[in-house]
């Protein structure tokens, strides 16, 4: 019964992480139709900026505060310089640009660190933990991780919903054409929307990092996760794909408890059951 | 990208068989009927230059080097492969980054077929086709529920489902997968007949006739899409493709077409995948399910060839094949290099080589658009062109 108890706790800790994943891309969804296959990889770009920094004596906090600006600038020029020209009806242009830029991502970490696994050191928090009385106990970093992943949705939807750029972000969104029309610029939207996706990229990156050891190759397993999470939770709202992150992250851990082989199989089997019976997700707002 | 506008045909009245058109166009003002072809001359020149071509390549083993076959026999394999993806991607509108699961299918059924039932390797490449066409209709059923681009994401679950679940196979290797037994590869059908017809021992045999399954492979995947794409099936696709609302309501059955070629293209790829992995004699879960091996390059083909077009995925294949041969030593550069021109290519010219030569010479050797032809009217005849 412990087992049990610590296992649904682990996935829903679990699952604050896929969701800042999946923040970014539920995000450059919502506002472009865009799916950015080299999500994961970017994510992973990032843990190891992070790693380059620290490596090199930064504070892990500084480090974060230098690769979190860093990433919005990398996404706010990608979307300007690439897929800004080529957006359009048909999807497949930027759908293989990003297929294009993931291999290009994962190749360059390969050649640049090496296929060794590697970690973020963040001192004494790595083993931290906070007993929750009856011999539960759960990870201080996995706590921080779905206390970021929180505070990240509660951010950005105050910047959708409560600014002005919130409204231009959201017009954009409902009907690009007559956003335009009302003086949005909307390549410049789209701009700044993929570099606030890889600013919560940089910060997943963080956690990735932190939580687990990481390599060059595993950035489109962490894109599959993202995907998951977002279709689960339903296109549009944010706290859906907290919610999508979590089913990922608990039927990830519920499965690793019976075998340990079919953890990452049953988070995908839980996805495509979702699919079938709830095509348009848990919480949809999206029509799409 | 869409180089016929075949709604265009449809909203006419068009059909194969240049009926009168029902519905008011350019035909019925003009009060005459007319003929829709697909044919040109250069076309008809082309195919029948294709036949010797045919015949002389089939007739290669006689005098060509052993390592010659082996490499044909990975064109070969490629080129049919991309022509399915092109169908898939380009024609259909089915942007899928999860063919690997069909290639993976198709092979894991191949060794389950050989291995476990003891069948012969030959036939067992075509019950691997029905078997990785029997996994493509629920698969089919699940990812169509998404669009676009997520769609390819959806295929791309299913194709890593399929990879976690066959390495729980123990008894095909597992997680780290397993060899083909030697008289397996050793007792395949014809193989004595090829052993004694061309005077070579076991192994060159196997390779001969690895070779010509390869370009039967090849040739029958492209008689079958080329065909597929001159039917009622390629004019409802293009249909689809220009705008699928107007499709449906034009009679063409959406999801009923898309589900024929999704499947038929899983068939043909597990065949491909079936025949890749008797002849690498070796399989295991990653190997047979790689993202990069089975779609990367794949789709590298047929962007840097031409999508949506029969010929661009040939010349895709050779553009590949020098890449590969030039530049696979440089190893992680060398996808650098190639995921760098693949974005160059979709920002400058995202209908690739065959694309500007056909725009730039007005040319098509496989044609699949169809022209209008209204008798006794030339200058017709050139606008009918779309």
């Amino acid at each position: 019964m412990l087992g049990w108890v610590d296992t649904l706790l682990q996935g829903i800790l679990l699952g604050g992480l896929y969701s800042l994943y999946a923040t970014g891309l539920s995000v450059i969804f919502g506002i472009m139709r865009l799916v950015n296959l080299a999500h994961g990889d970017l994510i992973v770009l990032a843990a190891f900026l992070m790693l380059a920094l620290t490596a090199v004596g930064v504070p892990i906090i500084l480090a974060v505060a230098v690769v979190v600006p860093l990433m919005f600038a990398a996404g706010y020029a990608l979307q300007w310089a690439l897929l800004n020209r080529a957006l359009g009806r048909n999807i497949l242009p930027p759908l293989l640009i990003t297929f294009g830029l993931s291999i290009i991502v994962q190749n360059g970490l390969l050649e640049t660190f090496s296929a060794d696994t590697r970690r973020l050191d963040v001192g004494h928090l790595q083993s931290a933990s906070l007993p929750l009385g009856g011999g539960i106990a759960v990870g201080l970093m996995p706590l921080i991780c779905l206390a970021a992943a929180v505070a990240v949705i509660v951010l950005l939807n105050g910047v959708f919903y409560r600014t002005a750029l919130g409204r231009a972000f959201r017009a954009t969104a409902d009907d690009v054409e007559i956003a335009q029309l009302m003086g949005i610029n909307n390549k410049s939207i789209y701009a700044l929307t993929m570099g606030i996706a890889l600013a919560v990229c940089a910060v997943a990156g963080l956690f990735l990092g932190a939580r687990a050891n990481f390599d060059p190759s595993i950035g489109p397993a962490r894109l599959l996760y993202a995907f998951e999470a977002v279709i689960i939770g339903g296109l549009g709202s944010l706290w859906g794909t907290l919610a999508g992150g979590i089913v990922v992250g608990l039927a990830q851990t519920i499965g690793a408890h019976i075998d340990p082989e079919w953890q990452i199989l049953s988070g995908h089997v839980a996805f495509l059951v979702v699919l079938v019976i709830r095509p348009r997700g848990l919480f949809p707002r999206a029509v799409d | 990208m869409r180089l016929w506008g075949g709604l265009d045909r449809l909203a006419r009245g068009a059909d194969l068989r240049g009926a009168t058109p029902s519905a008011p166009g350019e035909g019925q003002r003009r009060n005459s009927r007319f003929t829709v072809v697909t044919a040109t001359p250069t076309s008809t020149v082309t195919a029948l230059l294709a036949i010797p071509g045919i015949v002389l390549l089939f007739a290669l083993p006689a005098f060509a080097s052993r390592a010659l076959l082996q490499e044909l026999f990975y064109v070969f394999t490629m080129l049919a492969l991309a022509q399915l993806w092109n169908l898939l991607a380009g024609c259909a509108g089915l942007v899928s980054v999860g063919q690997q699961a069909f290639v993976g299918v198709g092979a894991y059924a191949l060794f389950a077929f050989t291995v476990m039932e003891g069948f012969d390797a030959v036939p067992s490449i075509a019950l691997a086709g029905i078997v990785a066409g029997v996994v493509a209709v629920p698969a089919a059923l699940i990812v169509f529920r998404l669009r676009g681009a997520y769609f390819a994401i959806g295929t791309w679950v299913v194709a890593e489902v399929c990879r976690l679940v066959l390495a729980q196979v123990k008894q095909l290797g597992g997680g780290t997968g397993t060899s083909l037994p030697t008289d397996v590869a050793g007792a395949m059908l014809g193989l004595e007949e090829v052993r004694e017809l061309f005077a070579v021992r076991g192994p060159a045999a196997r390779d001969i006739l690895a070779y010509w399954l390869a370009l039967l492979l090849a040739a029958g995947t492209f008689m079958l899409v080329y065909r597929l794409l001159r039917s009622r099936y390629g004019l409802a696709l293009s249909a689809i493709g220009d705008a699928e609302a107007a499709a449906e309501s034009a009679g063409v059955d959406v999801f009923r077409t898309k589900l024929l070629i999704y499947v038929v293209t899983a068939m043909a790829t597990g065949m491909a995948g079936a025949l890749i992995f008797l002849q690498k004699a070796r399989i295991s879960p990653d190997a047979a399910f790689s993202l990069i091996d089975w779609t990367a390059y794949v789709i590298f083909i047929v962007v840097i060839g031409g999508i949506g077009s029969m010929e661009g995925p040939i010349i895709g294949v050779l553009i590949f094949y020098l890449l590969q041969y030039y530049l696979a030593a440089l190893g992680s550069w060398y996808l650098i290099i190639l995921g760098g021109l693949a974005i160059l290519l979709m920002l400058f010219a995202p209908s690739g080589v065959w694309g500007v030569i056909s725009h730039t010479f007005d040319i098509s050797l496989f044609p699949v658009r169809r022209r209008l032809i209204v008798p006794g009217d030339k200058a017709k005849q050139k606008e009918g062109e779309a």
